[in-house]
C-alpha cells in the first residue's frame, strides 16, 4: 500500500536539495578543459611584435612549438632562452618556436624579446586565442604542433624542458 | 521524534558555524606580516578552492567580493563568477585600480583576491594586492590559494566560472 508524503518527507527531501547544492552539485558552469592533442592545431594570422605578419597555416611541413607566456610570468622567462637555443640548434631541422605573450599590451613584451634576443616570432594573444587553445588559464602553456599540423603534445605549467626537447626531437625525425 | 531531520538539522547548523568562524577571522591575527610575495601571505588568510566555492553555494552564507587581482587577458578568458577585475596587481595601475574599486567600502567588508597566473610561489600579483588592501585598513581579507594556476585549481575542478572583460 503506498504511504501518502508527509509535511516531513518533504522537509527531508528540500534539505537533501540544499545539501546538495551547497555541495555544488549540478550548480557550477564552469567550461570542461579542452586537450587538443591530436587535433588540428587551431589557425591563426597575427602580426608579430616586429610588425610582420604570421600565419601558423604556413609553417606546415615544420614542428612548430606554439609558447603562451607573459613577462610576469616567472617560469616562462626560464624557458624563453632555452627555445631560443632550440630555434639555433634545431632550426635547421624544420623547429619553429612561436611565442605567444598574453600581457594586456606589447610594450612590455617588447622590451623583453629584446633583452633576450629571442630568434623566432612572437605575437601578442588574447581570450580568443586563448579559448581557441583549449582555455589558457595559467601559464607557461606550450603546445607541440608535428610537421602536418596536428598538435602531438601540450605542456600546462612548470614543465620539465628534457621532455619536451625529448618530444622535439622525437617529431622532428617523423617526415 | 524524527532522528533522522535532527541529525541533518545539526549538521546544517555545524556548516553554518563553521562558514562563519571562517569569514569573521580576529582582525588582529592577520596583520602579524604586512607581506609582498604570495608565499608569505599568512596560511591563516589563504581560502582553498573547495572553501571558496562552498562560500558562494552557500544560502544564507556571507557572500564576499571577489576580486581577481592578475592578468586581464585571463581574466576575459575566465573568471570566477561574479568576480571582478581590479589589477595587476604587480603594477602601479593595477594597485590604483583596486584602491579606487575598494576605496569606499567600509574597511571591515570581506573580499577575497585570487590571481592564478601561473604557480602560488611565483605570482607577482597576489602579495602586492594583500599588501595594498592591508595598507588600506581592510580587516577581513582573504586570498584565494590557487597552488598552480586558475585553470588546474578552479576551472578544471568545475567551479563556477564566466567570460568577458
Amino acid at each position: 500500500m503506498r504511504r501518502r508524503l508527509g509535511s516531513a518527507d518533504w522537509r527531508v527531501s528540500l534539505s537533501a536539495v540544499v545539501l546538495l547544492a551547497c555541495c555544488g552539485v549540478g550548480v557550477s558552469q564552469a567550461a570542461p578543459a579542452v586537450s587538443l592533442v591530436n587535433k588540428k592545431a587551431p589557425e591563426f594570422v597575427r602580426r608579430q611584435l616586429n610588425g610582420r605578419k604570421i600565419d601558423l597555416a604556413t609553417l606546415r611541413g615544420k614542428v612548430v612549438l606554439l609558447n603562451f607566456w607573459a613577462t610576469w610570468c616567472a617560469p616562462c622567462q626560464v624557458e624563453m632562452p632555452v627555445f631560443a637555443g632550440w630555434q639555433s640548434r634545431y632550426g635547421a631541422q624544420g623547429f619553429e618556436a612561436v611565442g605567444i605573450s598574453m600581457d594586456d599590451d606589447p610594450a612590455s613584451p617588447r622590451r623583453l624579446t629584446a633583452k633576450l634576443k629571442l630568434n623566432y616570432p612572437v605575437i601578442m594573444g588574447d581570450e580568443k586565442l586563448g579559448e581557441l587553445y583549449g582555455g589558457v588559464l595559467g601559464l607557461p602553456v606550450s603546445y607541440l604542433v608535428d610537421r602536418d599540423g596536428v598538435v602531438r603534445a601540450q605542456f600546462k605549467g612548470e614543465a620539465d624542458l628534457n621532455t619536451i626537447e625529448a618530444e622535439v626531437r622525437k617529431l622532428l625525425s617523423q617526415p | 521524534m524524527n532522528m533522522g531531520l535532527v541529525l541533518r538539522t545539526g549538521a546544517a547548523a555545524a556548516l553554518g558555524v563553521a562558514l562563519c568562524a571562517l569569514v569573521r577571522a580576529p582582525a588582529a591575527a592577520q596583520w602579524a606580516l604586512a607581506p609582498a610575495a604570495a608565499s608569505t601571505i599568512p596560511a591563516s588568510q589563504l581560502l582553498q578552492p573547495e572553501q571558496l566555492n562552498l562560500l558562494l553555494h552557500t544560502k544564507g552564507a556571507e557572500k564576499p567580493l571577489v576580486l581577481q587581482v592578475g592578468s586581464h587577458v585571463m581574466f576575459a578568458e575566465a573568471h570566477i563568477a561574479g568576480s571582478e577585475y581590479a589589477g595587476p596587481g604587480s603594477q602601479d595601475a593595477g594597485l590604483q585600480q583596486l584602491r579606487s574599486r575598494v576605496g569606499p567600502l567600509k574597511r571591515n567588508a570581506f573580499i577575497v583576491i585570487y590571481c592564478g597566473c601561473c604557480p602560488w610561489s611565483h605570482c607577482p600579483n597576489i602579495g602586492p594586492a594583500y599588501k595594498l588592501l592591508h595598507d588600506m585598513g581592510f580587516t577581513r581579507v582573504k586570498a584565494l590559494y590557487l597552488a598552480d594556476n586558475f585553470g588546474a585549481d578552479w576551472a578544471d575542478k568545475g567551479y563556477p566560472v564566466e567570460s568577458g572583460r
